[in-house]
């Protein structure tokens, strides 16, 4: 069959994206033909800044080589301008009389520079700022002039006066509006920003509205004249007063346009043959200039060429950073407050950190940062999702890192840290590395960065520093992922909660099943969503699904911790912490006998034989189980430990048995999955020497009864448990941290630990499941026992059933010497 | 050329698992996928030396355990933009049964 043809005009940022995500959807719909204007394959035009300022080359910063048109079979014409549309031919041509038809049609065509109609405006040295060409420009009048002035103190006016002085000239930035980049942001940012510049060595004029651009002997711009009467020297001038959707094909062709061309949330202009996405484009009245949105609207628009027909784009809210090498600015959403607005502001001036949060009815509507931009990327999502932060407002300011992040020195300033600065500790990956790979291979989001340089790969503390020096690289290009709704995984485009519910919903039973009804992109998914798939079925239909082992992450699947040299550990339970000298001989012998080579007492109270041949591990456990011990899930999404101190029955100020109660909870269980670990500690009084304070579930006990605290967390991030109610019985404690964690269970998204869960939920919809209704608390307890009442030790069935035995055996080969078939 | 070795029934790899070789070449990994191919790579991650077959298996992939870097059964590539080869070698079935060759 013929292909279809689509024609793409405008080969810069937006419209390759948007090829580049039909390539991926439908590889071989279209026969691709895409014209530019500039001689050039479609580069990364967000770092011509760089290239200003001699950080980089053009070679750097070019995203799809000429060999990628290759590569894709798509016909690419550089140097080429369109000037017509012929919607009833279905033809688009060039003045110079070449033709194209096109089945679909894209228009890409960016915006171009807005020139005020000053007198002058047209000599020689009076450019815009858009282009590699303007670029190259201003590099070379560097080197044969001295004065510059740029018109517009605005993101693009600024990052050109940077790189001007950067190389060498006296720049002089001229603004219209009384502080700089009032569009981004409020005048007491602006302020400090402006400080921060002229430390650089930049001039400002403010205020200052231009006469006209005054001719010099050589034909060439010599000076500029104000209203006011003044004058100063310009041998260059650079105009960035704001841009303008370059809609003149479109018009021509009698496309309708306002303020851009108009398309729908498909992306589909008047025409229904002809798209449009990015600067060129009004969506909803908006047109964008920022990468982020086009980028959206990129992927919407190949989902509609690619005849999928289900993506909407519905706008986006953007946010700002200037890219200043050494200049810490963020801003987003509403930052200048106003009416019915409440503005929560922090004012350092010494030491050069500002910070405004603007808050409406409860939700945060707009940031300004300046000087500690760490918590931007946060305060973004809270905005972009509209979150309630009532629960969080009096220490919303101090942001998401204050509260107990470890592992890079609490740093937090992206700017301000030299190239060989550690940013991810788990990793070891330096700032420079990271920075060096956005730039060399076109890097635009976290998922990338963490492939391509595995920082905040791992236990993903660092991520908000990794985010900032994103921002700060690409500028307003990047874009923190919505939480909500993310996708588990590159294999499909469903978030957790889509999957969760279905499969309570449509009854689903088997990971083939959900992947085949939910249109799975892999054949068997990946190492990400098939351990997350096996959790949602076991949990929601206990009894019903069945466990895949082959879906668990090897600790899960061996009942035992892979250590980094492919050995295993073993960890012996002992309930609530207790054990006897019987079980502790039986250790030693079992550490002996299969030369453990080390021994050592856990953050969790019990022993941890390290370095277990993985061919042992069935006979170490039959050794323990003679001594009746079962292992520990030292490693499993699962109950973990359950801590007790030593409570009423030995401490002279103990209030309740918290060793007995401890060891009720830890029996009651035992092998409960869930989706991420779970810890608990029973203290005997609010001396607390459990530390029940940083637990999944923590009891305290008191002289009437227990306290139960839940969501706290000791890992990554302190979090401390909070408060959710007061019990008087054993019994009771069994019953409302059962039923917590059976909501936690059947709500929780996989890897997400109780503080995270509560988080998102609120401890609001917690109380009210588990307190607010006897009923349904008991419910939930009863479904918790259901679920686990069947739990067969993974122990004891490795060492009896032959077949799960095979798991753990090497094969030795009996190798056949010479030659054969 | 070398000879073929008798590894093991197919059945006693389970679909998307491995099982461990011990050879003069050290540990070879046997991998089986859903579609009851086998493939055989040295058992052992070009990054840190991980045991690839304690990874997942997803499609002609293998996610190691250690770190997640991902391997092509076929080739032992690493998956980009990762770069490392673990050695693949040559198995079959025939018969029901698992073959391996050293070479
Ligand atoms: C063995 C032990 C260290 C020790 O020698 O003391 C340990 C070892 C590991 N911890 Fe831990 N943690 C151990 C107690 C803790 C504690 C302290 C505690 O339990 O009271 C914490 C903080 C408390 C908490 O979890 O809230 C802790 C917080 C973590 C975290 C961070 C979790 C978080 O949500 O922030 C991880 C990473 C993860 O799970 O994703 C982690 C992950 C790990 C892993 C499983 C990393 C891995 O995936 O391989 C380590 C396995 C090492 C191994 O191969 O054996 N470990 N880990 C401790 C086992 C306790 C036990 O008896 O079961
Ligand atoms: C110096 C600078 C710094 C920037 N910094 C940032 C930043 O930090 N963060 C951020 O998010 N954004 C930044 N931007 C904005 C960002 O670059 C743009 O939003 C983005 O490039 C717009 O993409 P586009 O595809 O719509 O337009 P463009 O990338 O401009 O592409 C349009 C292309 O179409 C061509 N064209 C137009 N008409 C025709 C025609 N009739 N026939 C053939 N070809 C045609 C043009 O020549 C051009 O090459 C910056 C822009 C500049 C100039
Ligand atoms: S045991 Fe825990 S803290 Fe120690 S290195 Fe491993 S994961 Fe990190
Ligand atoms: S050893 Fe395999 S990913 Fe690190």
């Amino acid at each position: 069959m013929k292909k279809q043809k689509l024609v793409v005009v405008g080969n810069g940022m937006a419209g390759i994206r948007a090829v580049e995500e039909l390539l991926k959807l439908a590889p071989d719909l279209y026969d691709i033909t895409v014209f530019g204007s500039e001689p050039h394959p479609n580069y990364n035009r967000i770092l011509l800044s760089p290239v200003l300022a001699g950080e980089m080359t053009i070679q750097d910063i070019i995203l799809n080589p000429l060999q990628w048109y290759a590569d894709h079979d798509i016909t690419l014409y550089t140097g080429k301008t369109i000037t017509k549309i012929d919607r009833v031919k279905r033809t688009v041509s060039t003045s110079d009389g070449f033709e194209e038809t096109y089945d679909r049609l894209l228009l890409a065509t960016g915006s171009t520079p807005f020139i005020p109609p000053i007198p002058g405006k047209d000599l020689p040295g009076v450019i815009s700022y858009r282009d590699i060409r303007d670029t190259d420009e201003m590099i070379s009048a560097a080197s044969d002039y001295q004065h510059a002035v740029v018109i517009g103190g605005g993101l693009l006016g600024l990052e050109a006066a940077n790189g001007l002085a950067l190389r060498g000239m006296n720049v002089t930035v001229v603004h219209l509006a009384p502080w700089l980049m009032e569009r981004q942001l409020d005048r007491v940012a602006a302020g400090m920003l402006q400080k921060s510049l002229e430390a650089k060595g930049l001039n400002f004029l403010l205020e200052k509205s231009t006469e006209a651009l005054i001719r010099g002997e050589a034909g060439r711009v010599s000076a500029i004249r104000f209203k006011d009467g003044l004058e100063i020297p310009a041998d260059l001038v650079v105009v960035a007063a704001g841009i303008r959707p370059n809609t003149t094909l479109a018009e021509s062709a009698k496309l309708y346009c306002n303020k851009g061309i108009v398309v729908n949330d498909t992306m589909q202009t008047y025409d229904p043959r002809i798209y449009a996405v990015g600067e060129c484009v009004a969506h909803r009245g908006i047109a964008y200039g920022l990468v982020a949105p086009l980028f959206e609207q990129a992927k919407v628009c190949a989902n509609h060429l690619a005849n999928f027909g289900i993506a909407r784009y519905t706008g986006s809210v953007t946010s700002t950073k200037l890219k200043v090498t050494g200049i810490d600015l963020f801003s987003a959403g509403n930052f200048m407050g106003g009416e019915g607005t409440d503005e929560i502001v922090l004012n350092d001036p010494s030491g050069g950190v500002y910070k405004k949060l603007v808050l409406k009815n409860d939700t945060l509507v707009g940031a300004v940062l300046y000087g500690d931009t760490a918590d931007g990327a946060w305060y973004f999502q809270m905005v972009r999702e509209a979150k309630n932060v009532n629960e969080i407002r009096d220490h919303l300011m101090f942001g998401q890192s204050a509260v107990g992040d470890v592992g890079h020195a609490g740093e937090s300033k992206a700017a301000s840290l030299p190239d060989t600065a550690e940013v991810c500790g788990c990793n070891g990956v330096c700032k420079g590395t990271i920075v060096k790979a956005i730039k060399s291979q076109g890097l635009f989001t976290l998922d990338e960065v963490r492939k391509h340089t595995k920082a905040s790969s791992s236990c993903g503390s660092c991520t908000g520093l990794v985010e900032q020096i994103l921002a700060s690289t690409v500028g307003g290009a990047y874009t923190p992922a919505q939480s909500k709704d993310k996708a588990v995984c590159g294999c499909t485009d469903h978030s957790h909660g889509t999957v969760r519910a279905a499969i309570r919903e449509r009854h689903f039973l088997t990971i083939a099943q959900v992947m085949k009804e939910m249109e799975w992109k892999t054949p068997n998914g990946c190492a990400s969503c098939r351990p997350a798939l096996n959790y949602y079925l076991i949990s929601t239909w206990p009894g019903e699904a069945k466990d895949d082992p082959q879906s668990r992450f090897i600790n899960e699947r061996a009942h035992a911790n892979i250590q980094k040299d492919g050995t295993y550990s073993v960890v012996p339970r002992m309930w609530g912490g207790l054990t006897t000298p019987a079980e502790l001989r039986a250790i030693a012998d079992v550490a002996e006998k299969y030369q453990v080579p080390t021994v050592k007492m856990t953050g969790g109270a019990r022993v941890d034989l390290l370095g277990i041949k993985k061919d042992d591990l069935p006979k170490v456990w039959a050794d323990l189980g003679q001594a009746g011990m079962v292992s520990g899930h030292a490693y499993g999404k699962s109950i973990r430990t359950v801590k007790t101190c030593v409570g009423a029955e030995h401490c002279r100020f103990g209030t309740q048995k918290s060793m007995s109660m401890g060891v009720q909870l830890e029996e009651m269980l035992f092998g409960m999955w869930s989706p991420h670990k779970v810890k608990l500690a029973v203290s005997g009084c609010p001396r607390n020497c459990a530390e029940a304070g940083i637990k999944d579930v923590g009891v305290i006990g008191v002289d009437s009864g227990y306290e139960i605290y839940v969501a706290g967390n000791g890992g990554i991030k302190t979090e401390v448990a909070q408060f959710l109610c007061k019990v008087k019985t054993d019994e009771e404690v069994k019953e409302y941290s059962g039923a917590f964690l059976q909501l936690y269970r059947e709500e929780g998204f996989y890897l997400e630990r109780t503080c995270h869960y509560v988080e998102r939920v609120g401890l609001d919809h917690v109380k009210a499941a588990v307190l607010g209704d006897a009923g349904k608390r008991r419910e939930l307890y009863e479904r918790l026992l259901f679920a686990l009442q069947d739990y067969e030790d993974p122990w004891t069935e490795a060492v009896a059933k032959p077949a799960v035995r095979r798991e753990y055996q090497t094969i030795v080969l009996k190798e056949v010497s010479g030659v054969t078939a | 050329m070398s000879a073929w070795n008798r590894v093991c029934a197919l059945d006693e790899i389970a679909p998307l698992g491995s099982r461990v070789v011990a050879s003069h070449h050290g540990d070879i990994a046997i991998f089986r996928t859903d579609r009851d191919t086998v493939f055989a790579l040295h058992d052992k991650c070009p990054h840190k030396g991980g045991p690839l077959s304690q990874g997942i298996v997803h499609g002609d992939t293998v996610t190691c355990p250690l770190h997640g870097w991902k391997l092509g059964l076929a080739d032992g590539q690493a998956v980009a933009p990762d770069k490392g080869c673990s050695k693949p070698f040559a198995v079959k079935i025939d018969g029901g049964e698992v073959w391996l060759r050293l070479d």
